[in-house]
């Protein structure tokens, strides 16, 4: 039987549809063989990369991977540490020994560090089998994020948010003059000047539901000048 | 008095005008809107999340729980009390186990994906519109799944076999009566996740209305499909 | 979080853009359900809500043998919310429908005595069910908004012989005289505002729920929230529903 690509490369599948046929084809991330087919079985953008085909989600939760820096949100204060909601299915853990690049002392007020309610950029530092999660304060950049807004958007949109380099991001910034933490979780925090942060959230929330498409730094930019 | 002639005009194998829409629920991971005649259902699906209580996470994958329910201004006749009914309990069980086969969960041990299923107005098939809605919600919420569940109900009234049947339909007194058929669909495979009966039928009208079933639940894939892109275009 | 909120409130610039006493987009669309004697949906913003008007037939009860029976229930769904989960309806709910009760019961809007088929026998109920479908703040005023615009066009099915077909509406619509409309003014610090996002319910300190007829006549009062309020609050919150009810009216 002859080998037949059944999609274009970029075009948005479904679960189920077939991708190619033939055993030359290597089935990647998000799809699955079934007899001699490739098939998805997510919906995302299918990619071909030689012979692989993959599929990049275009929704979905986050799930916590070591290095990423994510925004956790302080929900409990423990005997050695804190529990972290990260805007995932599982909560992480911040031992008292990663919670500060200062020595904390044991017995001391845990509080006083982080208190319930409020929000840390921190870096993943383990993640087991069973999802359980640790998380570190210590390393250039992490830091408590005091004052300012939280946003939640579609993680999966986090790398078009923050664009090659830091690019996207950095345009928000220089146009709207806030301070902008991107969480790879989905959170975003923001602070500046009431109407500026306003105006950074209308261009994320605008990458956010456009990323799958073209030129959207231009647009971005666009917008962000339109509304000053 | 035979059925030949359907009440509203259909041929026996044509599905009531059909529409969807994904995205409808912005607070949810995922979801959807289905209408098929005048059945009208959304779907929501929230998580993976955190299972509780403890007792029932499962360590090795994550969990589907469904939940289906009629608005009370949704029913035929009487309004329909508020809260769970064994109806609607067993209705959830049926619509769970016909979208479990096509769902992988095992990223997630010990989380919960759950799915809400609400009906604002009702003729008939609902649970099949709720795995239509929900199947699409689902995928919308980027989970991994072998493939989309569309369902349709088929059946015998008085001696035609007929897809999509409505409430009157249902109701059909005359001579054969009425015999109702609700059943889901994995397309690729052709195989059955959901298939219950109520009324009496014969075999062949069994293979018939199998027959029937999988070429209508074709056309609801296909929009299913067409209605996921529509989202991103 | 919430001295953040402030300073921007203290700007008169909310989160989403909005002056402090703007609604977002309000629609209101009718007919909804077809199984409903009346429906219809109102959306604010991201808020949306379905409400459905059923009606039944019953016995009155013996201290109003005269009087047809109306209720109003609300359904804070687990579909339009991670906030809500299923079963028996919560405190949030039961408050929710109250209010909305309240507002209709004590302006006298539906004419109860005209939904009496026979005196201590047989009347009619009027009920009212709000459900949720994505809940993104200030779920009361829509569902007031929504039970108002549901009664407006619900119609009685026919009923003979004391069997009621219910799928046959007649063109009797259901006896409403006046039209009675919440407006929840929240109290964030120093600053009032109408409409609130979910964040801003959140750190609200105290709410009042305004329930204003046709002819701006104050009907209902419900205070939610931890903190206590002036006369001066009470009175500048009413200012403000009554500015706002009759714009909200014009939606429908």
């Amino acid at each position: 039987m002859s080998e037949k690509l059944e999609i274009q490369n970029k075009e948005i599948v479904v679960p189920g549809q077939v991708l190619a046929e033939g055993m030359g084809y290597v089935p990647g991330k998000g799809t699955y063989r079934d007899d001699k087919a490739v098939v998805a079985e997510l919906m995302g953008i299918v990619t071909v990369d030689g012979k692989v085909i993959k599929i990049i989600p275009l929704r979905g939760k986050y799930m916590p991977k070591v290095r990423d820096r994510v925004i956790g949100r302080v929900i409990d204060v423990l005997m050695s540490g804190w529990r972290l909601d990260i805007n995932c299915p599982y909560d992480a853990v911040l031992s008292m020994k990663d919670g500060s690049s200062e020595f904390i002392r044991r017995g001391a007020d845990l509080t006083q560090y982080y208190a319930l309610g409020e929000y840390v950029f921190c870096q993943v530092s383990n993640v087991t089998s069973q999802n359980l999660t640790d998380v570190t304060m210590r390393g250039q950049g992490l830091r408590k994020l005091e004052g300012g807004r939280i946003i939640e958007v579609n993680a999966q949109k986090i790398p078009r948010i923050i664009g090659k380099e830091g690019s996207m991001v950095m345009l928000i910034k220089k146009e709207t003059n806030c301070q902008i933490y991107v969480g790879q979780n989905g959170r975003i925090w923001i602070s500046g000047e009431p109407e500026k942060e306003n105006i950074a959230v209308a261009a994320i929330r605008y990458i956010e539901e456009n990323a799958h498409r073209k030129g959207v730094t231009d647009s971005v930019k666009a917008l962000m000048e339109k509304l000053q | 008095m035979s059925y030949d002639k359907r009440y509203d005009g259909r041929k026996p194998e044509e599905l009531r005008p059909m529409s969807a829409k994904v995205g409808v629920i912005p607070n949810a991971d995922g979801s959807a809107m289905f209408q098929v005649g005048n059945t009208v259902c959304y779907a929501a699906v929230y998580g993976p999340r955190e299972l509780h209580p403890k007792f029932l996470q499962d360590p090795k994958k994550g969990i589907l729980r469904v939940n289906y329910n009629m608005m009370p201004f949704s029913g035929h006749g009487d309004r329909v009390r508020p809260g769970r009914s064994r109806r609607s309990q067993e209705i959830a069980l049926v619509i769970q186990n016909a979208l479990l086969p096509v769902l992988d969960l095992s990223d997630y041990p010990k989380a919960v994906v759950d799915v809400f299923i609400e009906l604002p107005q009702t003729d008939a098939g609902t649970r099949c519109a709720g795995i239509v809605a929900a199947s699409m919600a689902l995928a919308h919420a980027g989970l991994k799944m072998k493939e989309l569940v569309s369902a349709v109900a088929v059946g015998k009234v008085g001696d035609s076999v007929v897809a999509d049947l409505t409430y009157d339909e249902e109701a059909f007194e005359g001579e054969g009566g009425s015999t109702d058929m609700p059943m889901a669909i994995l397309a690729n495979s052709g195989t059955v996740s959901l298939l219950q009966m109520d009324g009496e039928i014969n075999k062949e009208h069994l293979a018939t209305s199998l027959d029937l079933a999988k070429k209508a639940a074709q056309q609801i894939s296909d929009l299913q499909k067409k209605t996921l892109k529509e989202y991103y275009q | 979080m919430k001295e953040h909120l402030l300073k921007s409130l203290k700007k008169g610039v909310r989160y989403d853009g909005r002056k402090l006493d703007e609604f977002r987009k309000v629609t209101v669309s009718y007919d909804v359900s077809k199984s409903a004697e009346g429906s219809a949906k109102v959306t604010f913003g991201g808020t949306h809500v379905l409400v459905g008007v059923k009606m039944g037939v019953e016995t009155p009860y013996p201290d109003t043998p005269d009087r047809g029976n109306f209720m109003v229930n609300a359904e804070l769904t687990p579909l339009s919310s991670n906030r809500f989960e299923s079963g028996p309806p919560s405190i949030e709910a039961i408050e929710l429908s109250r209010v909305v009760d309240r507002g209709i019961r004590e302006s006298k809007a539906i004419d109860q005595k005209a939904l009496c088929i026979k005196v201590a026998e047989k009347v009619w109920s009027v009920m009212v069910d709000v459900v949720t479908v994505n809940a993104d703040g200030n779920l009361l005023d829509a569902a007031g908004l929504g039970a108002l615009a549901a009664l407006k066009v619900a119609r009685f099915p026919k009923y003979e012989n004391d069997i009621i077909d219910y799928m046959t509406h007649t063109d009797k619509k259901v006896p409403l005289v006046r039209e009675p409309l919440p407006v929840t003014v929240f109290k964030i610090g120093e600053y009032l505002l109408v409409d609130p996002l979910p964040i801003e319910e959140q750190l609200a300190d105290a709410r009042l729920t305004i329930t204003v007829t046709g002819d701006n006549t104050i009907c209902a009062l419900q205070k939610g929230g931890e903190v206590p309020l002036s006369s001066e609050d009470i009175l500048s919150m009413t200012d403000i529903a009554l500015k706002i009810a009759p714009e909200l009216r014009k939606k429908l």
